[in-house]
């Protein structure tokens, strides 16, 4: 994951709806925003309430911080219907960019944070340098549980001699290529999923695809943009690769001399170069408007976008996404933790209620609810997410899609600085994209600016 | 004798008297004295608390290497030194400066005009001068989610517009100039008609027979105005702009929202202000003592801004004093 941006979406909780993405893409946080830009900006000016767990009635109230959308109101309610003494208080924030901070200061300070939080992977890498800061889970007989998740999600959180595990995995972000079924029938192109994944075995496939769409279709892109596109191919040619991105393990700054970046960046800059991307940069509202609009017949989208796609292009583009194999093979983008603050009153129950969310059953729950993909093989394997299909997408077998090539994933290095360094790589391409710098300009702006984010 | 004696006996009572008597002028002195910084002293008190403190503790942040989570090493001027030579920093001040000229000098004379104009007998007087103010009353975050959208580059209104004249749409956020433009608007939007309140104030305060007396000598409308009402308001027109000023060097909002939450103000930092450098060294690179070198830094900006705003507008107001 390189720091795929976590987007996120809706702070209501009983919309039914999507995704939970927590990831970010990129390291902007920008977020999507629509209408939501307001109440976001609004929640980053507030600062949250305590946190914390107070008993009144003798119950003892669980507080839980997440971001974007996890898919655990069910969990939730069936949680405290099995233990009457437990009432779990929910704090959502919806963008990432706006939970960091905030989460970064709990933790500093030592209180504030809730019974449990969210971690996504690209700040993890800095709350492993300070397990001391959570419970230990393996003190509370977390250790047991190390067959119920993929070995490197397992390992993301132990810290390097294996005696401090900071907190369970949730999800990961499997890569594949959603597309657009009318668009696609519109430029003679097929539209079944099996065929659309054979017209693209590798990039330059994607490519030529591309100008064929090009040639035929004008109202619309091939792409959304290089944003996105090079986040999801960050990801994927890293993991599939070295194993890390912009930091080697030693947390040395090898941007310039890691060739997952720069086959990310020339691959993203050659479909820009043909004219192939509409230019939009993810999660922002115009390129919400994009989805709406139809302004482009592809999209990358790593599990979690599914519901970050259905919630923009709205009801009336039901049916019309579709999703195939991503071009180039597997890769992951995105995952998330949950952890118990050392600040806790109760770490006993805290951490109770993370093994139960975390288990097999719970992600398979969320993996329904939101389309997060899960991190335990158990629940990969599980009938019911490997034959799960998504409607709103053509009633694509998601499950399938996303499930089958998980257990291959590779886990993904991320330095302490990769979300800022992501986003000057981001802003180069973005400049690119308006005509502002040469190609070979911005590459070399975005290694500048990216030795000022490590300095 | 007995007269001596008596008067010794007299003489404690009235040293008594004449002590209690001086003591008391002593008081009343005291009270005449201090009285008044008692009853000021709640401002103080509270700004020592809530302005005072914070800056003084921003300095000292500003003299580590404070990380909120890990280190606070003790390093002296060095962020302040980093500050001066970071191009990205003067590139925000730039943009500050910049946006704060394109937004401020045709906001205060939009507002000059509109004030004068409110200052005429006409029907509807109360309503056009509340109406005025409707825009600041409006939210912020409202006002630049709204001119985002009219300023976005493929489905926005104005490129919309543009296009009925055969212009090519303009992507807003990509130059400065038009970056600065669009975030300008919505600074003026909601700023105009706060200003020309103040000045409509101020212009009712200036005594009508100064008016009687030029219009009896034969001095136009215009006339009247640059002779009389313009200079009468010059102390309003200090005020507004040294309030400009300290508003504009923190503008943040505006272009946060403008770049969509964007901390780094655009692909290539076209519209990223001082505060929303600021912002980005304290909670994107969580480096809190360089974020606050950067808030002093600032501080001086605004100090040194509002000075020269003060003695050049001193001096263009001129002869008047």
């Amino acid at each position: 994951m390189p720091a795929p941006h976590l987007r996120r979406f809706d702070a209501s909780h009983d919309e039914p709806a999507p995704p939970r993405g927590a990831r970010r893409s990129g390291p902007r946080g920008r977020a999507r925003r629509r209408v939501r830009l307001g109440a976001g900006i609004a929640a980053l000016m507030l600062v949250a309430g305590c946190g914390g767990g107070g008993a009144d009635d003798g119950k003892i109230t669980l507080t839980v911080d997440t971001f974007s959308t996890f898919g655990y109101e069910e969990l939730f309610k069936q949680y405290e219907a099995q233990h009457p003494n437990i009432r779990i208080r929910h704090r959502n924030v919806v963008q990432l960019d706006d939970y960091l901070p905030r989460l970064e200061k709990w933790i500093a300070a030592g209180r504030g944070a809730g019974d449990v939080v969210a971690i996504e992977e690209g700040i993890l890498t800095k709350f492993m340098a300070r397990p001391d800061r959570f419970v230990n889970l393996l003190d509370h007989g977390a250790g047991s549980l190390q067959g119920n998740f993929l070995d490197w999600k397992w390992k993301q959180a132990l810290t390097p001699d294996g005696r401090y595990l900071v907190g369970l995995g949730t999800d990961v972000g499997g890569l594949a290529m959603c597309y657009r079924t009318d668009l696609f029938a519109k430029a003679g192109l097929p539209t079944d999923r099996e065929q659309v994944g054979k017209l693209w075995p590798t990039w330059d496939d994607y490519i030529a695809t591309g100008r064929r769409f090009a040639a035929k279709v004008t109202d619309a892109k091939f792409v959304d943009g290089a944003v996105n596109l090079y986040n999801s191919m960050l990801a994927q040619q890293a993991s599939q690769t070295v194993g890390h991105t912009y930091f080697d393990p030693s947390g040395k700054l090898v941007a310039s001399s890691n060739p997952a970046v720069r086959t990310a960046w020339d691959t993203t800059l050659k479909i820009q170069q043909a004219g192939l991307s509409a230019g939009l940069k993810s999660f922002e509202p115009s390129w919400g408007t994009g989805l709406k609009e139809a302004k482009f017949a592809t999209i990358a989208c790593p599990s979690w976008m599914l519901g970050v796609i259905k919630e923009n292009a709205g009801a009336a583009a039901a049916g019309k996404w579709d999703v195939a194999a991503i071009p180039g093979g597997s890769g992951s983008r995105g995952g998330s933790f949950l952890a118990v603050p050392k600040g806790t009153e109760h770490p006993k129950e805290a951490v109770e209620l993370v093994k139960f969310l975390t288990s097999p059953q719970s992600q398979i729950a969320a993996f329904k609810a939101r389309n997060n993909l899960p991190s335990s093989p158990q629940a990969l394997d599980d009938p019911a997410v490997k034959s799960f299909r998504n409607e709103y997408f053509n009633n694509a077998p998601v499950g399938e899609i996303y499930a089958s090539g998980a257990k291959a994933l590779k886990p993904l290095y991320l330095g302490e600085n990769t979300n800022p360094v992501n986003q000057r790589f981001e802003d180069a391409l973005l400049a690119v994209e308006q005509g502002k710098l040469t190609p070979d300009a911005a590459w070399s702006k975005a290694l500048g600016d990216a030795e000022r984010e490590a300095r | 004798m007995t007269a001596s004696t008596r008067l010794r006996r007299v003489k404690p009572a009235l040293a008594g008297r004449l002590l209690a008597k001086r003591s008391a002028g002593r008081l009343a002195r005291w009270d005449m004295k201090f009285s008044p910084y008692l009853f000021v002293s709640p401002y103080f008190l509270l700004f020592a608390a809530f302005g005072a403190f914070p800056m003084l503790y921003t300095l000292w942040v500003a003299l580590h290497d404070w990380d909120l989570v890990g280190s606070r090493d003790f390093v002296g001027p060095a962020n302040f030194r980093m500050v001066l030579s970071d191009p990205q920093f003067w590139n925000a001040v730039w943009n500050t400066a910049g946006m704060f000229v394109v937004a401020t000098v045709p906001q205060l004379l939009l507002a000059l005009m509109l004030a004068n104009a409110l200052n005429r007998r006409m029907r509807g007087q109360t309503l056009l001068r509340m109406g005025v103010l409707a825009p600041m009353v409006t939210s912020v975050a409202a006002v630049a989610i709204v001119f985002s959208q009219l300023f976005s580059r493929d489905f926005g209104l104005i490129n919309y517009v543009l296009g009925w004249f055969g212009a090519d749409p303009i992507d807003w956020t990509a130059e400065r100039w038009s970056s600065w433009l669009a975030i300008s608007v919505m600074v003026d939007w909601r700023w105009t008609g706060y200003n020309a309140l103040i000045y409509l104030a101020a212009m009712q305060s200036i005594p009508k027979d100064l008016y009687e007396a030029a219009a009896i000598d034969g001095a136009s409308r215009r006339r009247q105005f640059w002779t009389i009402t313009l200079p009468m308001l010059r102390p309003t027109i200090i005020f507004t702009a040294i309030i400009s000023t300290i508003g504009g060097f923190q503008l943040f909002t505006e272009p946060l929202l403008f770049g969509n939450g964007d901390m780094a103000g655009g692909s290539l930092r076209q519209f990223q202000t001082v505060t929303m450098y600021m912002f980005e060294n304290a909670f994107g690179r969580f480096d809190y003592g360089y974020a606050s070198a950067v808030s002093w830094m600032l501080f001086l900006i605004i100090l040194v801004g509002s000075l020269l705003n003060f003695l050049w507008l001193r001096r263009v107001g001129g002869g008047a004093r």
